[in-house]
């Protein structure tokens, strides 16, 4: 148990912590690349999935891979009524009202939440995952292998979207610059709500892989890891997708790192420490171009 | 001059209300909340409204002027004035500090930068023992009261009003309006962006020492970024670069909050939908970038009152 093994076991649990974050960063950055919005009720969406998957195992007796579908499903139709509802109203709004909105909307979901669900954290049920068996005495569990092989699925899926199809065609017209896919012949208003969709459901696997790794939802939880997707996705390049991921697993390793060797109560601030050095040195990310402003 | 006689009548009328009991102490304590909270959103208002920088971390600024407000009392017996004067300085220096570097930045990234630092501050207060960690700061005198918190919010609005009144004033005004023009035209963006961060981080730490004096106990869980986006969320109300909004909005949504406290279910439901309803419906808030004295009968009345000529054309 020398220092190079406690390492190597802290970049495990980083990694498949950083994975969470990477499946909401990618949501925060399409939608953020698309309308411009830090859409604070993100973090919310992925609280509501982890509900969503937690009631299809308890009442609905489902196994966890149907439980994350119907999560994914549900939780995707929710963004879209989001944004349907409350964004869409807002399309030539000053920015700070679209803020201010989202906001509201993630209020609205927490306190909402909280009154249907309760404030008192709820359990996950035993998911047949919690064998663990070590490598060369590195251990690594179910939960762990669940997280890394969902989250790779899920971004090749995502890849595939966003560089093969049409949809991802337009997506990405979109995103580079909306009014010209517009003349282009892009339904701006469809491509959002699909960004919205996607982005959704990709919170929803994250709250429900949450739930099976940490055993324990609250209708909070969404509040700081919402934040700290944000900050990945500022880090790897807002709007940029690899770098959402890049930026999700880095930032899920330091965590990692300051709560294993430093001290548990830092991690917190180790997140945004990170986000005001990138900021201050490189306020485009890590895999952004610099643009010049146009006056 | 007249608004100063009529916030004297205002305190005068709350003051006797309070003594003779006529004010029961819930609200009594609710009208004080709602004077910390209009400094705050007035003091936000200063960085956000008029020089249009978007500040997520004032909660952060209010947290310092606390503990060390708290400190000066408790650890070093100072008298309550002093104890905000150092608070007031030390979130001031700590705004100067912060708005250096990171007024560089732009709209969103200064949103994410500012409700970074606010958090940093509260995490690094968090593992300070000195001054309570995370269970908070106990045993705290009580040395605020109603006259202490209506004096000082009435310095802080005449400061905030002639500051955005003076040649400063415009100049954070023409940055908010357009930053590049500002600069052609000669204003130095940098200075007064950090001039007005730093003024605004002050008033804010004022703010933390009033509250903190108030309750006995303050701990870290009280300067989340979720109070950031509380005052933020009274200033958009009122309206950005408005004193009165400031003022209406702080008084608004404190006394929402005072007045669904026997509904704490529904109390953040409500909260929420009257948010975004707001931003569909009236998005410059409830007074946009008017003042009350603007508004024309009022107007009237005051130059009939303080004697000016109206110029007829």
């Amino acid at each position: 148990m020398d220092f190079a093994h406690q390492l190597v076991q802290q970049l495990i649990n980083g990694v498949s912590l950083g994975s969470i974050y990477a499946l909401i960063a990618l949501g925060y950055t399409m939608i953020y690349g698309i309308i411009k919005l830090i859409n604070f009720a993100h973090g919310d969406v992925y609280m509501v999935g982890a509900y969503i998957g937690f009631a299809a195992v308890t009442i609905g007796n489902l196994p966890i891979f149907p439980a994350l579908l119907i999560s994914m499903a549900l939780t995707a139709c929710l963004g879209m009524l989001i944004e349907r509802i409350a964004y869409k109203p807002l399309r030539h709004a000053p920015r700070i009202s679209l803020l201010i909105t989202a906001i509201g909307v993630s209020f609205f979901l927490e306190y909402a939440s909280m009154y249907f669900v309760t404030p008192t954290p709820r359990t996950f049920p035993d998911t047949s995952l919690n064998f663990a068996f070590s490598v060369a005495g590195f251990v690594v569990n179910g939960q762990q292998l669940l997280i890394f092989g969902i989250t790779i699925v899920l971004m090749a899926l995502l890849t595939y979207i966003v560089q093969k199809t049409k949809l991802g065609k337009a997506m990405r017209a979109a995103s580079f610059d909306t009014e010209t896919a517009q003349l282009m012949g892009v339904d701006s208003d469809r491509i959002i709500s699909m960004t919205f969709c996607i982005g959704s459901a990709l919170a929803a696997a994250a709250g429900v892989l949450v739930g099976i790794y940490y055993n324990t939802i609250d209708p909070l939880m969404g509040i700081m890891p919402g934040v700290k997707a944000f900050v990945a996705a500022v880090l790897g390049g807002i709007g940029i997708l690899p770098g959402a991921v890049v930026g999700g697993i880095v930032l899920g390793v330091v965590e990692a790192l300051v709560a294993g060797f430093l001290s548990s109560t830092f991690r917190d601030a180790a997140a945004f420490a990170i986000l005001i050095l990138v900021l201050l040195f490189k306020p485009t990310g890590l895999f952004g171009k610099n643009t010049n402003e146009k006056v | 001059m007249v608004m100063l006689v009529f916030g004297l009548i205002l305190y005068g009328a709350l003051q006797t209300m309070i003594s003779t009991k006529i004010i029961g102490s819930f609200w009594e304590l609710n009208i004080i909340l709602i004077c910390v909270n209009i400094i705050l959103s007035a003091s936000l208002n200063l960085i956000n409204g008029y020089t249009g920088q978007f500040s997520l971390g004032h909660a952060g600024f209010m947290a310092v002027g606390a503990y060390v407000g708290v400190v000066a009392t408790v650890k070093f017996g100072l008298p309550l004035i002093v104890a905000l004067i150092l608070g007031a300085i030390a979130a001031g220096f700590l705004g100067f500090l912060i708005g250096l570097p990171t007024l560089r930045l732009r709209g969103d990234y200064l949103a994410i930068a500012t409700l970074g630092l606010g958090e940093i501050v509260r995490i690094v207060i968090m593992n300070i023992d000195y001054v309570g960690g995370a269970a908070g700061f106990k045993g705290i005198p009580h040395l605020t009261n109603f006259t202490w918190v209506f004096m000082t919010m009435l310095v802080t609005l005449f400061f905030i009003k002639n500051f955005a009144n003076s040649s400063h004033g415009r100049a954070c005004i023409a940055i908010r309006e357009n930053e590049i023009a500002a600069e052609a035209m000669g204003v130095n963006t940098t200075k007064y962006k950090v001039m007005a961060f730093t003024l605004g981080a002050a008033f804010a730490g004022v703010a933390g020492g009033l509250f903190a004096h108030q309750f006995y106990l303050i701990s870290p869980t009280s300067f989340t970024f979720m109070a950031s986006f509380n005052y933020l969320i009274m200033v958009v109300m009122g309206g950005l670069g408005s004193i009165t909004g400031s003022i209406a909005g702080a008084f608004v949504v404190t006394f929402i909050s005072a007045a669904l406290a026997s509904f704490p279910e529904v109390r953040m439901i409500i909260y929420a939908l009257a948010l975004i309803l707001m931003m569909f419906y009236r998005p410059q808030g409830l007074f946009g970038y008017m003042e009350l004295t603007n508004v024309a009968p009022i107007k009237k009345f005051l130059d009939k009152v303080s004697g000016v000529k109206e110029v007829s054309t």
